[in-house]
């Protein structure tokens, strides 16, 4: 019942953006952005500064656009008081977060698809080395976004400066997956071989995960109603 | 077993108590009324009784559990201030929904029953943001009525309704109470309560000014108890 309940919030959730596409436009609009204002602080001509940036680059564009599908997560229930008509019925809080959390994590790996062929286009890049491996971090690192975006999206739910405090509250708790995820990408996009000393990145985007999923299931209930 | 029980409860916001220490058991079967001047703590009540809200201090119960209890849960029905439905999904898909989130077996057909128990087959496909207010009202009725909860809780129900769907709901809350239902009602249109009421509970600033049968003057006075409690 637990993942069917969360499945049915994934689902309405999905259905909702896809009809509206409300955060979709704005995040795929605000990566473009971002992409290109990044193209003019660095010299597109300079191959070797390009792939030691690609990672640094990618995450922000990820991080920042993806911030705009994370601030509707929670706000979604706010017109007609659905959030009070989800916790009155047999859904867990943690059901809740937990399928609010995999539309997220759906909507930022559209994001990630979206912007890495405009990435590899705009700065001249080939970013297909090491697909396999690269598809691991970004799905790594989309779910610990997901994850710790989704917990503070219904901390922040009744906030009036949401859209600010958001991004203010996740982005420091999200230093640990992004230095990882920037590192990893940075290797696999430049063609290097992963060597010994970072694997420990992929175990940190592991554990981060890990460790951020099973709190978010522990607290989310006393986030949600006091 | 009593259906739904307050023992002493506290709800304080900040400094300012909003209840203060009600306490009332609405047997199985019974249609209370919750009534008190805009103000006197109804809506809050109403939040604690859905489990919505904790209470500060004491407890409530439903059917014996506490109110966030996942059968308490499955059991209760709301209809709150908002109508609890999605602008941008279909009448179909929000009764869809909800009906998965309740377990019931075959949700589409329990969706397709209850829109054309409340009159909107017609247009099932439409998005509710095309929806007048009435008929998003009558949505939210069927949403909260779905499962054929043991528990009705209805904050201000005859709100934007005209008379006829005023009489739907009325037959509709009756049918629940004959099932064997406990409603509680908070409202300002006592004559359309006091039709379906056997209780009262009447808040006076927080306080519980009155919980009973409902008085029989209350039939051809619906002001009646106001006026008992200072509140006219």
């Amino acid at each position: 019942m637990f993942f069917r309940h969360s499945l049915a919030v994934a689902m309405k959730d999905l259905r909702s953006e896809f009809r509206t596409k409300e955060s979709l436009n704005a995040a795929f609009a605000f990566a473009a952005m971002i992409l290109v204002l990044f193209s003019f602080v660095v010299d597109v001509g300079d191959s070797e500064i390009l792939y030691s940036m690609s990672g640094g680059v990618l995450w922000m564009t990820f991080l920042f656009s993806g911030a705009l599908i994370l601030n509707r997560s929670f706000a979604r229930e706010q017109p007609n008081d659905c959030l009070d008509a989800l916790l009155a019925s047999p859904l867990s809080g943690s059901a809740l977060w937990l399928g609010k959390a995999l539309a997220n994590f759906v909507m930022l790996l559209a994001v990630e698809l979206f912007a890495l062929p405009l990435f590899g286009a705009l700065y001249n890049l080939t970013w297909t080395r090491s697909l396999g491996w690269l598809a691991v971090v970004l799905v790594l690192g989309a779910w610990g976004i997901a994850v710790v975006g989704t917990m503070f999206s219904a901390l922040t739910v009744n906030l009036r400066l949401r859209e600010l405090m958001l991004p203010t509250l996740i982005y420091p708790m999200l230093i640990p997956l992004l230095m990882g995820a920037i590192r990893l990408t940075t290797i696999l996009i430049s063609g290097q071989p992963i060597t010994g000393d970072d694997w420990i990145w992929f175990r940190l985007l592991v554990g981060f995960d890990i460790i951020f999923t099973s709190l978010a299931l522990l607290l989310v209930e006393v986030v949600l109603l006091g | 077993m009593i259906a739904l029980e307050a023992d002493r409860v506290w709800k304080y916001f900040g400094d300012y108590p909003a209840i203060r220490g009600v306490s009332f058991a609405a047997p199985p079967g019974a249609c209370v009324a919750l009534l008190g001047r805009n103000g006197a703590g109804k809506t809050t009540l109403l939040r604690m009784l859905a489990g919505l809200s904790t209470a500060s201090q004491g407890n409530v119960r439903m059917l014996g559990q506490s109110v966030r209890s996942s059968e308490a849960r499955l059991a209760i029905g709301l209809l709150g201030h908002g109508i609890g439905v999605y602008d941008e999904l279909s009448a179909l898909e929000n009764l869809r929904h909800f009906a998965t989130l309740y377990g019931l077996d075959r949700p589409a057909d329990a969706a397709e029953s209850w829109l054309e128990r409340v009159n909107l087959a017609n247009v099932k496909d439409s998005p509710v943001r095309e929806f007048s207010r009435g008929m998003r009202q009558r949505l939210a009725v069927a949403r909260a009525f779905l499962h054929s909860p043991r528990v009705l809780l209805l904050d201000e129900p005859f709100t934007s309704l005209d008379d006829r769907n005023i009489a739907l709901l009325q037959s509709l809350t009756a049918d629940a109470l004959r099932g064997g239902a406990t409603v509680i009602m908070s409202t300002h249109q006592l004559r359309e309560a006091m039709e379906l009421a056997t209780h009262a509970v009447l808040l006076v600033r927080g306080k519980l000014g009155y919980f009973g049968p409902r008085p029989l003057e209350m039939l051809e006075d619906s002001g009646w108890l106001y006026r008992q409690y200072g509140e006219a």
